[in-house]
């Protein structure tokens, strides 16, 4: 049974999510809850089935799903709640959350503290503006990741990959495992962009070869992908004339980067960094809006989980110690209202709690001299709070006012409280 | 009996150092360029028996998902990745699958066991 407003609401359980949602709860927020757009928890990790995940978490190396799994039993352990299958469709500045899913049907939620753990996504065809004709058979590889390794079918029998990054090496030997030719692994960079390491257990271990400053010039066939074109790129990034190949193969995997997945961040009015595509934060993972944290991939591209997962606690802790902040302040905050003949008041909110320790000093100015003897009256409605008297009154001069720790109980009742300035 | 340098890339953690050997025939007499112990052991175990952990995936019958992520308890000889791979695909289980379970017990006479890498509940489930 979902509740009607949570400490801290974490949108996405990948590893982001799920640390944020465990070191909140464990930081003491009340009310967790974690929305998840997929049918179970882990997020990327759950495709993810190679190992190399947890050296420096666990001193241990294990794989996607039990690194996840790790995170889902912790979580379970801990009385968060979840909603999977669900989708947020917009978050506001104020934090209050729009969500439909199939159990819960359309929902509004509120917050005290939100984490956005969206994590990323993959860059796609349209956004390296590959040319060619347009057959079936062009895949991200972590589209071809998630068919090959959760739901059981090979996107085709005869690959090439373009890109060097890690997704793409451990598909190229995960293809290789699963009876498919990798023909050859493309890179326009004249370097490798994933970790050394796959390239030694994934491409070299299978003599799976590479071609650094290469790219595919073009895509072949109509129905499906029948070849590419090769070419290689020269130092200024261009096409060299004459070094063309074509590559038969019948599927095309792009492994050419990530993006921070910040749709909902936008619609919260959170400001972004166009280098890293990800919300602006700072040392508590806080975004630029208050209350509105953010975590992991949807704030930069991370190449190992274990730094994923540690940005995911702070940032939890964070969110938490927000929430137990505002909920403090829930209905205890009184708003000082200027009234007859004072132009404002400092402070302009005051924390009724706060005369249980001491006086407040409330400060103003007057908007017309009275040159008079006057009262100055502290006013809750009609219930006069507290008074002082001044002999006159005049906008240069500051008035000074204290709220004594006797006002304690009159200051309970009030929502707001007003000052004025009237004549003896 | 004659020195002779090797280079290799250890891979037992993401950092992926480097290394240069020197062996005298079958005996590894220095290991350069690695940040840790770990560096020396791989070196030695790479050239005189190399060896990969191996992830595949098995086929799960009544499972929320038709697959299940399976893992090498350790590494298991390099030359052998193909003959396992084919064993793996001879296999499927009904779930639920447990996360830890046993898929295969010693496979191929290695001493080494199969095991799952995560729960696969049964598609009625809801955990």
């Amino acid at each position: 049974m979902l509740k009607k407003k949570y400490d801290v609401i974490v949108i996405g359980a990948g590893p982001a999510g799920l640390a944020a949602a465990i070191e909140a709860k464990k930081t003491g927020a009340q009310d967790v809850l974690v929305i998840e757009r997929a049918q179970e928890l882990g997020g990327i990790l759950q495709q993810c089935i190679h190992n190399g995940f947890g050296l420096q978490t666990f001193k241990k190396d294990l794989t996607g799903p039990t690194y996840a799994q790790r995170f889902i039993d912790e979580l379970a352990g801990l009385h968060v709640d979840t909603l999977l299958d669900a989708m947020a469709l917009n978050v506001t500045s104020e934090r209050h959350v729009y969500v439909t899913s199939q159990s819960s049907g359309f929902v509004e939620l509120d917050t005290r503290a939100l984490v956005l753990a969206m994590g990323c996504r993959e860059r796609t065809r349209a956004q390296i503006a590959l040319p060619g004709t347009r057959p079936a058979g062009v895949y991200t590889a972590g589209t071809a990741q998630r068919f090959v390794n959760i739901e059981g079918f090979m996107p085709g029998k005869c690959f090439v990959i373009l890109g060097s990054g890690d997704i793409g090496m451990i598909m190229a030997r995960r293809l290789t495992f699963e009876g498919a030719k990798v023909e050859r692994v493309l890179e326009i960079m004249p370097f490798l962009t994933g970790l050394t390491r796959n390239y030694v257990q994934c491409l070299l271990d299978y003599d799976i070869p590479l071609q650094l400053h290469h790219t595919v010039k073009r895509i072949i066939g109509n129905d499906r992908v029948e070849a590419i074109e090769s070419v290689q790129i020269d130092e200024h990034r261009q096409p060299m004339p004459g070094t063309e190949e074509t590559i038969p193969c019948d599927t095309l995997l792009l492994s050419v980067g990530l993006i921070p997945e910040n749709e909902l961040s936008r619609k919260a009015g959170v400001a972004l960094d166009p280098v890293t595509g990800g919300p602006f934060v700072d040392e508590e993972m806080q975004t630029s809006v208050p209350g509105i944290f953010a975590a992991g991939n949807v704030v930069h591209v991370y190449d190992l989980v274990d730094w994923v997962t540690q940005a995911g606690l702070l940032c939890g802790r964070n969110a938490a110690q927000y929430a137990i902040t505002a909920r403090k302040h829930d209905g205890r905050r009184v708003r000082m209202k200027a009234g007859e003949n004072v132009r404002y008041v400092i402070p302009h909110i005051l924390d009724k709690e706060s005369l249980a320790e001491s006086a407040q000093l409330l400060q103003m100015r007057v908007t017309l001299p009275i040159e008079a003897p006057v009262w100055v009256e502290v006013m809750n409605g009609e219930e006069r709070v507290t008074r002082k008297a001044e002999l006159y009154v005049r906008p240069g001069e500051m008035v000074n006012i204290d709220l004594p720790q006797s006002a304690y109980d009159a200051v309970q009742r009030a929502s707001e409280l007003s000052v004025r300035v009237v004549r003896r | 009996m004659t020195q002779e340098q090797k280079k290799l890339i250890c891979i037992t953690c993401p950092r992926g150092c480097a290394l240069v050997v020197t062996v005298e025939g079958e005996t590894v007499i220095k290991t350069e360029g690695n940040s840790c112990k770990r560096g020396v052991d791989y070196a030695t175990g790479e050239l005189k028996d190399p060896r990969r952990m191996v992830t595949t995936t098995v086929r799960v019958k009544g499972g929320v998902h038709p697959l299940a992520p399976v893992y090498t308890e350790s590494p298991i000889p390099k030359p052998r990745i193909f003959d396992l791979l084919a064993e793996v695909r001879k296999i499927e289980l009904t779930a639920p699958v447990k996360f830890g379970d046993v898929v295969i017990e010693n496979v191929l006479g290695t001493g080494i066991n199969v095991l799952a890498s995560r729960n696969i509940p049964a598609k009625s489930e809801t955990s």
